[in-house]
């Protein structure tokens, strides 16, 4: 009697592209530099509580502009006696928010008119496009101006007005990747087993359409905390006390010549936060755009 | 190519109808009254009311909105609260100031950006491209309006080289003849032999061109040496090398001016966004200009300024999109030949 032999086939295990992204991330200095100063923000901002070494918001009357290194103040104290180092701790806490949540609302609006717009087409889809041509006729940081004087200068309005002045790049880098996709044959293998509109959209398509928005995104963020610093400094984003860094430039800008790190400090940190995200969204494309991978 | 820059031309009115829609209709439809506004918490109903009537607010929307769109065709942008000036005249008397601070600081970041981009791509990988690349991306990273304090505090405050603000030295009792100083301190050296108005309009003008200037230079440079990086590869680069061309001719003559056609698009949009990001350079360095003149017009509410002001900069962008694309099909061959 024969015996069959079972063959044990070693099974090469494909990467998923998650892996894939890292495995590549990892040999790329720049996004690892990147990926390495947002990890510090953010985790600055979860335990700021934690880590700084005072009230943010405490006014010590009698050590007003203390230098750095001085009487435990470790970058020094700002007008009217607050501890730099606290304030900027917390102010992460703030960039991080503002970043993330007017990116997620581009993001949500974005994908929305992105998706619908190039799966319906027709006239609506000309319709669409003919708006965003027009948001896109201003130039971006008058929109958000126009927006937050409309709404009134607040934090909160001005992390709705950037994310709503930037709804029209997210939908255009959607759509375009929508047009391309929707015609594979797994969309229509898909369709032929009865799924709706919404399924094709959401479940079926977006999923493949995602790399361009996530980069897209990862530079928005950076972006996003520049320009709410800028609103801040004109006075439409965050008020005082706040430890925003911007409203901190701003509101101590009278001080640069007696005392330059109140000026130059928070400058530097959201020089660093907005650095990080675009070495780290720089890298993300390089990887994700195949062209440029080889 | 005509085609294509007539197609350009006819896209132009709806755009430009559509931006106008947009601004009086996110003005209008505000919460609040920009009467009650405008007058504050003490004034009485019947002032309000009056001002309502003045300002043409009692009338319905839609009308409002056609009153505004046949006066903006004339170029009526009303009259300022603030002010009570015309605000196309208080635009037309600003915008020189911009419009000549925008200018240099593109020179400026043109000259340097392409300078840079092409030597970065030349250099490839050596420590020349990474420092370069590097502070480019540190360029394009840095909040404006930070970067201009931290200039006032080491050239003004520091070594006390250049002036903190302004277009021209005070003390001068200079009255502009066309509003662009340089071009003025040259007619007065001209006509009255003396060069210190130019000089001083000069001194004026650097700090603010170097912080309105880096954030399109550090793009400019980006742009070029990443589209020089793709022509060299190009196979009219080899037969022209193997040629046996002197590389500088190679580069300069071949590869740059193919390289050139994505920057010149670049070159365009950033001197729109110039125009846009000045709010924050002429706030810092208290340049008489629109940026400034808008800021102040959000923080008093004046309505009638804001919406004409930003109409005013929104079509400007428009026009000068416009003109590159223009100018693009012009210089691009594959389009011009079409």
């Amino acid at each position: 009697m024969k015996t069959t032999e079972v063959l044990e086939v070693p099974r090469i295990k494909e990467p998923t592209p998650l892996q894939e992204t890292w495995y590549h991330l990892k040999k790329n200095t720049g996004a690892m530099i990147g990926l390495g100063i947002i990890s510090i923000f953010i985790l600055m901002a979860i335990f700021a509580p934690l880590i700084s070494p005072r009230d943010p918001l405490a006014q010590e009357v009698s050590e007003r502009m203390t230098p750095l290194m001085t009487n435990g103040y470790i970058l020094g104290s700002d007008d009217l006696g607050r501890d730099m180092l606290s304030r900027l701790i917390y102010g992460a806490r703030i960039s991080m928010t503002i970043g993330v949540v007017s990116v997620g609302i581009s993001l949500f609006f974005g994908i929305i008119i992105g998706v619908t717009s190039a799966f319906y087409g027709g006239v609506f889809d000309k319709i669409v496009m003919r708006l965003i041509d027009i948001m896109l006729a201003f130039p971006y940081i008058l929109l958000t101006i126009v927006i937050v004087s409309i709404l009134g200068p607040s934090l909160t309005n001005a992390m709705v007005a950037i994310g709503i002045s930037q709804v029209p790049r997210y939908a255009r880098v959607v759509r375009a990747s929508v047009l391309a996709e929707k015609e594979n044959d797994y969309v229509l293998a898909e369709k032929a087993l009865g799924a709706s509109n919404f399924e094709l959209m959401f479940l079926t398509i977006l999923p493949n359409c995602l790399s361009p928005t996530i980069v897209q995104a990862t530079l928005g963020i950076g972006e996003a905390i520049l320009n709410s610093a800028g609103l801040s400094f004109l006075g439409l984003g965050a008020q005082p006390p706040t430890p925003e860094w911007g409203l901190m430039i701003a509101s101590s800008k009278q001080f640069i010549t007696n005392a330059w790190w109140i000026v130059t400090l928070p400058g530097i940190a959201i020089l660093l936060a907005v650095l990080g995200f675009n070495l780290f969204g720089d890298g993300l494309r390089d990887i994700l755009d195949p062209k440029m991978r080889n | 190519m005509i085609k294509h820059i007539l197609k350009r031309l006819a896209l132009l009115i709806p755009t430009l109808f559509g931006v106008i829609t947009l601004v009086f209709f996110m003005i209008a439809l505000a919460p609040g009254d920009p009467a009650r506004i405008m007058l504050g918490e003490r004034a009485n109903a019947e002032q309000v009311a009056q001002l309502r009537v003045e300002l043409g607010l009692d009338k319905p929307l839609i009308q409002q909105y056609g009153l505004y769109l046949s006066r903006v065709v004339r170029f009526d942008l009303g009259k300022s609260i603030a002010s009570g000036q015309q605000v196309a005249s208080e635009i037309a008397e600003r915008f020189p100031a911009t419009i000549e601070l925008a200018w240099y600081a593109m020179i400026f970041a043109t000259v340097f950006g392409i300078l840079l981009g092409v030597t970065s791509a030349i250099r490839r990988n050596t420590w020349v491209d990474y420092t370069t690349m590097g502070g480019a991306l540190v360029g394009v990273s840095m909040p404006v309006f930070w970067l201009g304090l931290v200039l006032i505090m080491i050239f003004s405050v520091w070594l006390n080289l250049l002036p903190t603000g302004g277009r021209m030295n005070i003390r001068f009792y200079f009255t502009p003849i066309t509003n662009f100083y340089v071009i003025d301190g040259i007619i007065l050296w001209i006509k009255e032999g003396t060069a210190k108005y130019l000089v001083s309009a000069i001194q004026h003008l650097i700090l603010p061109t170097i912080a309105l200037g880096t954030i399109p230079l550090a793009i400019i440079a980006r742009t070029t040496r990443s589209s020089m990086l793709e022509v060299m590869q190009q196979d009219y680069i080899k037969t022209a090398r193997s040629a046996g061309i002197k590389e500088r001719r190679v580069i300069y003559r071949y590869a740059l001016r193919n390289a050139l056609l994505p920057v010149i698009t670049v070159i365009g949009l950033q001197f729109g966004l110039l125009l846009s990001g000045a709010i924050l350079t002429e706030t810092v360095f208290s340049w008489p200009g629109i940026g400034r003149w808008l800021y102040i017009a959000i923080g008093a509410r004046d309505y009638p300024a804001v919406q004409g002001g930003i109409i005013f900069v929104s079509a400007f962008f428009v026009l000068i999109n416009l003109a590159v694309d223009i100018l693009y099909s012009v210089v691009n061959p594959k389009i011009r030949l079409q």
